[in-house]
């Protein structure tokens, strides 16, 4: 699965989400929960904001100093007998763990949860050459078995269905014969998954932070199924984004710590695993073999840009749990793995504006973003930076709204048009307007008036009111 | 061990350090962080007020915590073991087990109670992995153990297989009153000082926080995932 999911139409996508009732549901309650559960954490630290400056000033040092701290990071893998592999594109990140994957021979992969390979599409390079691919994640699971639904969160991947639809999906598929439980669903994945790891020839993971000064790297997980992708299969591949990647352990503590709080409200995740190359050789279990994949696919790009914070992420999803768009319109409307605030500043900058333009306007600028994030990215700001270059550098803003904007510049400029302007706009809007609002609006007001009313303009002028109004009082 | 390959290095980074406006670095200094608010949680506890602390929090990732003295350890355990249902047991390859008197109690535990205990076996891996995968019960001694959050630190070796606190059904976890420390902070630093003075670090440092649990159905949590699905803590005073 690419980084683009759903339909191309950003309103189509939209109009989606909002007719499902049961999604929207889901969605808030989660919110809510996971709102509530990392401002108790946030406060239970006392010292929140201190966290958070520590965890931009770290972040911003590691982008600043990305290339050294790279470098090291693959020395260190080197020595421990690990192999390296720098990807400059998703295709040469595909190609390289398909030439791994043939030279083992390897037929059943088994994967932890990791977005950077959603991004590149690794499981459908993969099954195209004929390995088969297990998810083991529950969320992805649940989703890769309902013939590859797309996540919708980048923590809990499978926040938009029901435990009814995970129920039905279990019996079509697996033939699994009990009850719609929560736990009754997780003991029959445990079972069927628990196979899987036994069998894979090799095991995927992503990584939450690699550390440069030992070339090790870090996996934040609570289900176990990462433990067992890194301590069952012969052998491991990691695949990292190039900016996942703290200077030492110190640092590794405090991101782990910001990460598992802004995400889940806890203040560890049942299994931190840090794991430095493949196994010892008097070691009898882990893997023999490891590689490590260390992707750009566009990164790249975004350093030395206005943008540079945007990788500054650390994927907790935070920003997503109360941003009031994404309560209504969910995460598949975002047409991109990466869904919310973090997602639509994200996702235009990997993908292009050719694609993901209504993005950034997919947000209220309320800021709530930018408040919750642990590393302190002007989320809105990043959004509004996207608007102004989408309108002035890339003309990509449509027709109707370029003569309106450049027509309110010349009218707005003058003060005798905008006296007139101004007079004018209530006999202007009569023949669209019903009841002092405007329903069904012409050309740019239209995509407004579709979703809500537009009161009609006062007759009485602010202006007029102003000059005329009583003194004192 | 043979070294690794590294592929493509120089122009990948050559490529970052051109989008970031300079030549390509080849020292950096890890500056002082203005902020360190983590050397202030729980600073000054003594042990004791440790123990309470890592009480409390056991309480919210759903392990059990008993405390014992050195003398009672034994019951203690066979008794948490009989309460996991516990016939196949496999503990870690670990001195401490014969330090703290354990070892001998394991050869009785057959003939007392038929529950078999296995150790780790570094000389038979498929065994070992065998032997853990259906056992009801796998036992670790924690190397540090972090109050604020619950969480047993296990540096794996050739006689700590990190298949112990894993595979089995259940989980116990053998915390040694002195290797409590307040969080996090305290382990990584360590582990940095072993880095600083190029020591080896573990091939896999294991964080262990409770049992494994997920939310990924309707936000509805649940105990026991991949990993244990029980798992109990006793702590032993030890100074």
């Amino acid at each position: 699965m690419p980084m683009h999911i759903g339909e191309k139409e950003f309103s189509s996508r939209v109009n989606k989400g909002l007719e499902d009732d049961f999604m929207r549901g889901a969605v808030r309650s989660a919110q809510g929960r996971l709102q509530t559960n990392r401002a108790k954490a946030a406060d239970e630290l006392g010292d929140w904001e201190e966290w958070r400056y520590l965890g931009q000033e770290i972040r911003q040092h590691t982008m600043e100093n990305l290339d050294f701290y790279l470098k090291q990071l693959s020395e260190k893998v080197a020595e421990r007998g690990g192999h390296v592999y720098f990807a400059e594109t998703a295709e040469d990140a595909n190609n390289y763990v398909k030439q791994v994957i043939n030279k083992k021979n390897a037929k059943k992969v088994a994967k932890s949860k990791s977005m950077v390979t959603e991004e590149i599409a690794l499981n459908d390079a993969l099954e195209e050459q004929g390995c088969e691919v297990v998810e083991t994640d529950l969320g992805e699971y649940i989703l890769q078995i309902d013939d590859h639904d797309p996540p919708s969160h980048i923590v809990a991947p499978a926040l938009h269905k029901n435990k009814e639809q995970i129920r039905d999906v279990f019996k079509d598929k697996l033939g699994y014969t009990n009850t719609e439980k929560p736990e009754e669903l997780t003991l029959f994945a445990r079972e069927q998954l628990r196979k899987e790891f036994l069998a894979a020839d090799v095991g995927i993971t992503g990584c939450n932070f690699a550390v440069a000064e030992s070339g090790s790297f870090a996996l934040v997980t609570n289900e176990g199924n990462a433990r067992m992708v890194s301590t069952l299969p012969k052998t491991q591949i990691t695949v990292m984004g190039m900016e996942r990647i703290v200077p030492t352990w110190e640092e590794l503590d405090v991101m782990v710590s910001l990460l598992t709080r802004a995400a889940v409200g806890q203040k560890l995740t049942s299994y931190v695993t840090a794991l430095t190359g493949p196994k010892d050789e008097t070691e009898v279990d882990g893997p023999e073999e490891f590689h490590l994949v260390i992707v750009d696919n566009g990164r790249s790009k975004i350093l030395g840009t206005e943008f540079q914070e945007a990788l500054h992420c650390i994927r907790c999803a935070a920003c997503i749990n109360v941003c009031p768009v994404y309560r209504h319109v969910g995460g598949h409307a975002y047409g991109s793995i990466y869904p919310g605030p973090i997602g639509a500043v994200l996702t235009p900058l990997l993908g292009g504006y050719e694609d993901y333009k209504e993005l950034p306007y997919a947000s209220s600028l309320c800021g709530a973003c930018t408040e919750v994030c642990p590393v302190k990215i002007p989320l809105h700001e990043q959004l509004i930076l996207h608007r102004k270059k989408i309108v002035e550098d890339e003309k990509k803003s449509g027709f109707g709204e370029n003569v309106a904007m450049s027509g309110f510049g010349i009218m707005a400029g003058s003060s005798r048009l905008f006296n007139t302007a101004t007079r004018m706009a209530p006999y202007l809007v009569t023949p669209y307007a019903k009841d002092n609002a405007i329903s069904k609006g012409p050309g740019p007001v239209k995509p407004w008036t579709d979703i809500r009313d537009l009161p009609v303009p006062q007759k009485e002028r602010f202006r007029d009111w102003f000059k005329s109004r009583k003194t004192g009082g | 061990m043979q070294k690794g390959t590294i592929q493509n290095s120089d122009i990948f980074l050559d490529n970052i350090a051109k989008s970031l406006g300079r030549e390509r670095k080849e020292t950096v200094i890890r500056p002082t962080w203005h902020h360190q608010p983590q050397w202030d949680v729980l600073a000054n506890y003594t042990q004791n007020q440790l123990v309470d602390v890592l009480e409390a929090q056991c309480k919210s990732i759903h392990t059990d915590l008993i405390r014992t003295c050195k003398e009672n350890l034994n019951e203690t355990l066979l008794k948490v073991i009989k309460n996991f249902h516990g016939k196949t047991v496999m503990t870690s390859d670990d001195s401490r087990f014969e330090m703290f008197g354990l070892k001998d109690h394991f050869n009785e535990y057959k003939q007392r109670e038929d529950i078999d205990v296995h150790t780790w076996d570094k000389t038979d891996g498929d065994t070992s992995i065998r032997v853990a995968e259906r056992a009801d019960v796998g036992i670790t001694f924690s190397d540090i153990t972090l109050a604020e959050s619950g969480t047993v630190v296990l540096f794996s070796d050739e006689g700590k297989g990190r298949s112990v606190s894993l595979l089995p059904a259940t989980y116990i976890a053998l915390i040694p009153q002195s290797t409590l420390v307040p969080r996090m902070s305290q382990a990584t630093k360590e582990i940095h000082r072993q880095v600083e003075n190029r020591e080896r670090v573990s091939s896999c440092v294991n964080f262990i926080s409770g049992p494994s649990n997920s939310a990924d159905i309707e936000m509805n949590l649940v105990v026991g995932v991949h990993g244990p699905i029980k798992a109990t803590y006793i702590v032993i005073e030890d100074q």
